[in-house]
């Protein structure tokens, strides 16, 4: 997998090498960092990270999506696609270097929220258990908006229309689960549809993570979106690759 | 080294490329030549396994482009139309990018850069990234990035456009000195280029080759100078 290795290398360089990272990164920590600060951090007087991670899925869905946008849309404009896919590379191993090496960078940007963790545990004591976990699923959560970014990143040669789409699609995954949602087709549907809705949504897998529970139905529902979007960008890619 | 059989490729209702074979050795510097949209760069991007081709298929190195396109793209240089790199990136972080890909390191790859820069004459802005360059040592790059592993082919979609005079006239220097012991397809429609370089010269109008000839070969048997056969050709047909 020495290819897969070169692409990585190459896209995670890449981040730094231009303003994309440092914008993002700015960006994403003053919206994570205000965020629960706003909603009263201090007041609730409860030592955990709840507040925070309450609001990891609606930040995801429009940094994660400006970060996948670019990921072959760009490739597909200025025409490295056909460089980069006549060297020995195959299309899974760029989807693959590609899609990891947006999962790394987006998991730094998690990483560098550590000040509120610290700050939690330095004038309570939280669940350190409970705070890995809460990391953990934002990061699977991450991992399949870009999953699913990338994807419509693969469609599209324009960036501005597949960071549109991408977010749409993330939005529908995250409201699928949302109560007002899951009413409204228990009414109109039927309740068999609803749970479907509720099942196939993020905000259920996720909430379930958040209590503190890494449960395997609820890794498996974040590894299974990841590896089905990624597939099928890649069928996409070797499909509209030369156009 | 190469053979192409009845290699076929349609986008939609348009026929790129109809039903195209030939077969070229080491030592050919073979002129793919063709009015624009003739089907050259479908072609050229088939047998670099960029595109998949509908009907035939391509031999390169004993190695099938259908079956085996990774291990035909090992043993290819190919610099596509335009030259595109990723522009973001120094000359450096680039060449260093694609051996990681094409898998040299250590001392070979050393050894290739030590080769491949003053070849391609881009000591000068080795360190700059690759926008800031002029379009002539774009190609310049492109063409290191092509030639780095030493390939036994090499595929060139219009290596010499938008070059100045001084710079066709280096590439074209390059190709000669590696025409010995390579195996060479050039794309071009510049025809005193063909007549430098080549030693065999293919045209081919809407899809379809219809001269597989040598340039000395063509302009005697029609007489005049290689301008007028190419137009001669590729118009008598298209009236037909």
């Amino acid at each position: 997998m020495n290819s897969f290795w070169a692409v990585f290398k190459r896209e995670l360089k890449g981040y730094f090498a231009t303003p994309v990272a440092y914008v993002f990164l700015v960006i994403f920590l003053l919206a994570a960092g205000y965020w629960p600060f706003m909603e009263g951090f201090f007041e609730l007087r409860q030592a955990d990270l709840r507040l925070f991670f309450d609001k990891m899925p609606i930040i995801f869905v429009f940094m994660v999506s400006a970060v996948a946008m670019r990921l072959w849309a760009e490739e597909r404009k200025n025409g490295s696609i056909e460089l980069l896919l006549t060297l020995p590379v195959t299309v899974t191993q760029a989807v693959l270097g590609k899609f990891f090496a947006a999962w790394v960078f987006l998991g730094i940007g998690l990483l560098l929220t550590f000040p509120l963790p610290v700050t939690v545990a330095y004038l309570g004591d939280p669940d350190a258990g409970q705070i890995a976990v809460g990391y953990l699923g934002s990061f699977l959560m991450a991992g399949s908006f870009l999953s699913i970014g990338m994807f419509f990143s693969a469609l599209t040669k324009n960036q501005v229309i597949s960071l549109i789409l991408s977010v749409v699609a993330c939005l529908i995954f995250v409201f699928a689960g949302h109560p007002s949602t899951l009413n409204f087709v228990a009414s109109t549907l039927s309740p068999a549809a609803a749970n479907v809705f509720e099942i196939l949504s993020f905000q259920n897998h996720f909430d379930s993570i958040m209590r503190g529970v890494m449960e395997l139905k609820d890794i498996s529902y974040f590894v299974i979106l990841m590896v089905a979007w990624c597939y099928a960008g890649m069928i996409i890619l070797e499909e509209r690759k030369a156009t | 080294m190469i053979q192409v059989q009845h290699l076929r490729r349609c986008f939609g209702p348009v026929v790129a490329v109809d039903d195209i074979s030939f077969t070229a050795e080491k030592g050919d510097v073979l002129g793919f030549l063709g009015p624009n949209g003739a089907g050259k760069s479908t072609a050229m991007k088939m047998l670099a396994c960029f595109l998949a081709p509908d009907g035939g298929t391509a031999n390169i190195c004993g190695h099938d482009i259908l079956t085996e396109p990774v291990q035909v793209r090992q043993c290819i240089g190919y610099l596509a139309e335009n030259a595109p790199c990723y522009n973001e990136m120094t000359v450096a972080g680039f060449l260093d990018f694609v051996c990681d890909a094409r898998r040299i390191s250590g001392a070979q790859r050393k050894k290739a850069l030590d080769r491949i820069v003053p070849m391609c004459s881009i000591d000068s802005v080795y360190h700059q990234t690759i926008e800031t360059l002029s379009k002539g040592y774009r190609r310049r790059v492109g063409l290191a990035q092509a030639l780095i592993h030493d390939p036994q082919v090499l595929i060139l979609d219009e290596p010499t456009d938008g070059l100045d005079p001084n710079q066709k006239h280096e590439v074209r220097q390059l190709i000669g000195q590696m025409a010995q012991e390579k195996c060479i397809i050039i794309s071009t429609h510049i025809l005193e280029e063909v007549e430098q370089v080549c030693n065999r010269a293919i045209i081919i109008a809407r899809g379809q080759i219809l001269v597989d000839s040598t340039p000395k070969a063509l302009t005697k048997e029609h007489g005049c100078n290689l301008n007028e056969v190419f137009r001669k050709i590729t118009s008598t047909k298209k009236s037909a």
